[in-house]
């Protein structure tokens, strides 16, 4: 990603309000979200017009993006603006803070915008309500067409200051865009950012592409293609849209994931029909061969450090996952519970390592620490698969498929995303349908 | 080693005949065998009497008594026509993750082509690809159509 920022500068921070300020804790479910007032920017008088972008609705339009993504998160309760007592820009400058408190509000965001010479330059506030003061205040300066991913950044900052956590709103989801009947689905590579817009397609459908995920700086994809009827693991540039298969391997080769310092593309290899995990170093070009047995190894995911990788393997009968060290020694089984483990992917912080799992014809989305022990199913479905983290390790998204009629009619595969804690369970928005997500790093970083 | 690797296979083919006629006194309804399908529903002809698939057990990938005399007929077939080569396609039901019913595609492919190697046909005039689950032959969400789905077809390819 280009450094599209011209100008990040945070110029003021409050000393006195790093203690005693509202707080939000994300570490269990919500059932009590803080409610948040998100006053429209207000638009500076001297903003000119910008060609493609409505100028004197943007104020609006970035409060409520930044609405939406509070909501999304369970952890917010973004206040009606008809409620609303003071105008943005006097709110701005210095809120009536007994006015917003009146509305039962306890945090408050306010913000300006003035759109001059081709540029756009936003500063916005975050005020604690109750104990009468700022928070945080940040400014920058970018061109107008960015106006969402302003909106995605502040949310991040407050997000950020309210919950210790960093946020995840400025991210983009790689998924497989899917349409037409189940028994002749056509699928391409489609990417769009987390709230589900801007979304755009990287293949066209002539042929069956699947499990696209990203690399540590979100500018290449590595996924499965059935190029002429070749089923190859393939490294897509995101932005000149160069693509190559990885490695020369005389067979299939799938399940790719990038390594946490993006240097090696790990996957599976079948060969004579048995597939193990490989390695791949994207510069030296030089294969390792990590697994050798006579068991189906799949589905391979570093642990953020590099030292570790988790995956899955029916070595024991059934599919189920084991933890090895990078370089393949040391491999360990560490889910023993009833019904079959997949798709293991380890989490960004390093603390757990979430799955799905089948059980008595049912599916799975689950977490655990990354000795199998606390096992915690987050929700339960007819078929869903495939969890990918949110930067910040608190949120899974995956994928998930309808039973279909007689003749495959009723079926369906949409993104859904949940909390660890397993609340806050919500479906994406995505203009096909949709499966494998990736989720990808913070763009702005 | 060649004992052992007898004594193994004359093993495996004992195990095979108490788990198959386990299964055959168990449930044998309608069109399944447990649940391998045996019907004719979807089967294709490679030749008159040549079927051109094959159907697996849940997870599995081992040839049925059935999956062999097919695969004995198919190798006949190759016999005869020596110029012709084939590709044999792996598929999986949907009631797996998507990357292991990749894997179980390629094993489940793979032990059809080395069933026809056995019967002398080169391997070098078959190849083999796993679909996974994204080409279910019947696009229904029942027990039927899984069984009918977990399969491996014999493909012309000249």
């Amino acid at each position: 990603m280009k450094k599209i920022f011209l100008t990040l500068t945070i110029y003021f921070i409050s000393l006195n309000s790093l203690f005693a300020l509202i707080e939000v804790d994300i570490t269990r479910g919500n059932l009590d979200p803080l409610p948040i007032a998100v006053s429209p920017l207000h638009v500076d008088v001297k903003s000119g017009e910008h060609e493609g972008i409505k100028v004197k609705e943007l104020g609006n339009n970035i409060s409520a993006i930044i609405e939406k993504n509070f909501k999304n998160t369970g952890l917010f309760n973004p206040l009606k603006k008809e409620a609303f007592v003071q105008k943005p820009d006097i709110a701005h400058l210095k809120p009536r803070f007994e006015d917003w408190r009146l509305i039962k509000a306890q945090a408050l965001v306010t913000g300006k915008l003035l759109v001059k010479d081709g540029k756009l330059k936003v500063e916005f506030r975050l005020w604690d309500l109750t104990a009468a003061k700022e928070m945080t205040a940040l400014a920058f300066t970018t061109t107008p067409a960015n106006w969402r991913r302003v909106a995605h950044i502040i949310s991040d900052k407050i997000y950020e200051r309210l919950t210790g956590e960093e946020g995840y709103f400025d991210t983009r989801i790689i998924y497989v865009a899917e349409s037409g009947p189940k028994d002749q689905r056509v699928k391409k590579l489609g990417i769009m950012d987390q709230d589900g817009a801007n979304t755009k397609y990287l293949t066209l459908g002539n042929e069956l592409v699947l499990t696209p995920r990203f690399n540590p700086t979100n500018q290449m994809v590595t996924y499965l293609s059935y190029f002429r009827n070749m089923p190859r693991v393939y490294l897509l540039d995101i932005e000149t849209g160069m693509q190559e298969v990885v490695g020369n391997f005389p067979g299939m080769t799938f399940a790719p994931r990038f390594s946490p310092d993006g240097k090696k593309i790990i996957m599976s290899f079948a060969e004579d029909g048995n597939s193990d995990i490989y390695t791949m170093d994207l510069e030296t070009r030089v294969v390792e061969r990590i697994t050798n047995h006579s068991s189906i190894d799949t589905s391979p995911s570093f642990s953020p450090d590099g030292k570790y990788i988790t995956f899955n393997s029916d070595r024991s009968g059934l599919q189920q996952i084991y933890v090895m060290r990078s370089d393949g020694s040391g491999v360990k089984r560490i889910t023993f519970g009833t019904g079959i483990y997949g798709t293991p992917v380890w989490s960004p912080r390093g603390d757990l390592i979430a799955f799905t799992k089948v059980r008595k014809g049912r599916f799975y989305i689950g977490v655990m620490r990354t000795d199998g022990s606390g096992e915690r199913l987050l929700t339960e479905n007819f078929y869903q698969e495939a969890p990918s983290w949110s930067p910040n390790g608190r949120v899974l998204v995956f994928y998930r498929e309808t039973k279909a009629g007689a003749k495959g009619e009723g079926f369906s595969a949409t993104l859904w995303s949940i909390d660890i804690t397993g609340y806050n369970e919500r479906k994406l928005t995505t203009k096909t349908d949709a499966s494998d997500p990736s989720w990808s790093s913070l763009l702005s970083k | 080693m060649t004992f052992n690797t007898n004594l193994k296979n004359i093993f495996l083919v004992i195990f095979t005949t108490l788990i198959l006629s386990a299964c055959s006194t168990a449930k044998k309804s309608g069109n399944m065998d447990g649940d391998v399908y045996t019907g004719k529903e979807t089967v294709k002809y490679l030749a008159s009497g040549v079927p051109d698939r094959v159907f697996f057990a849940t997870n599995k990938s081992s040839l049925t008594t059935a999956s062999r005399a097919t695969l004995r007929k198919q190798a006949t077939y190759l016999r005869k026509n020596k110029k012709l080569n084939v590709t044999i396609e792996g598929h999986a039901d949907e009631r797996g993750t998507r990357e292991y019913n990749l894997a179980l595609g390629e094993r489940r492919a793979n032990a059809a082509k080395d069933y026809l190697m056995t019967y002398g046909i080169s391997g070098k005039r078959i190849s083999t690809i796993s679909y996974g689950k994204e080409k279910p032959v019947n696009p229904a969400s029942s027990t039927l159509a899984w069984s009918q789905n977990r399969r491996s077809v014999t493909v012309k390819v000249n």
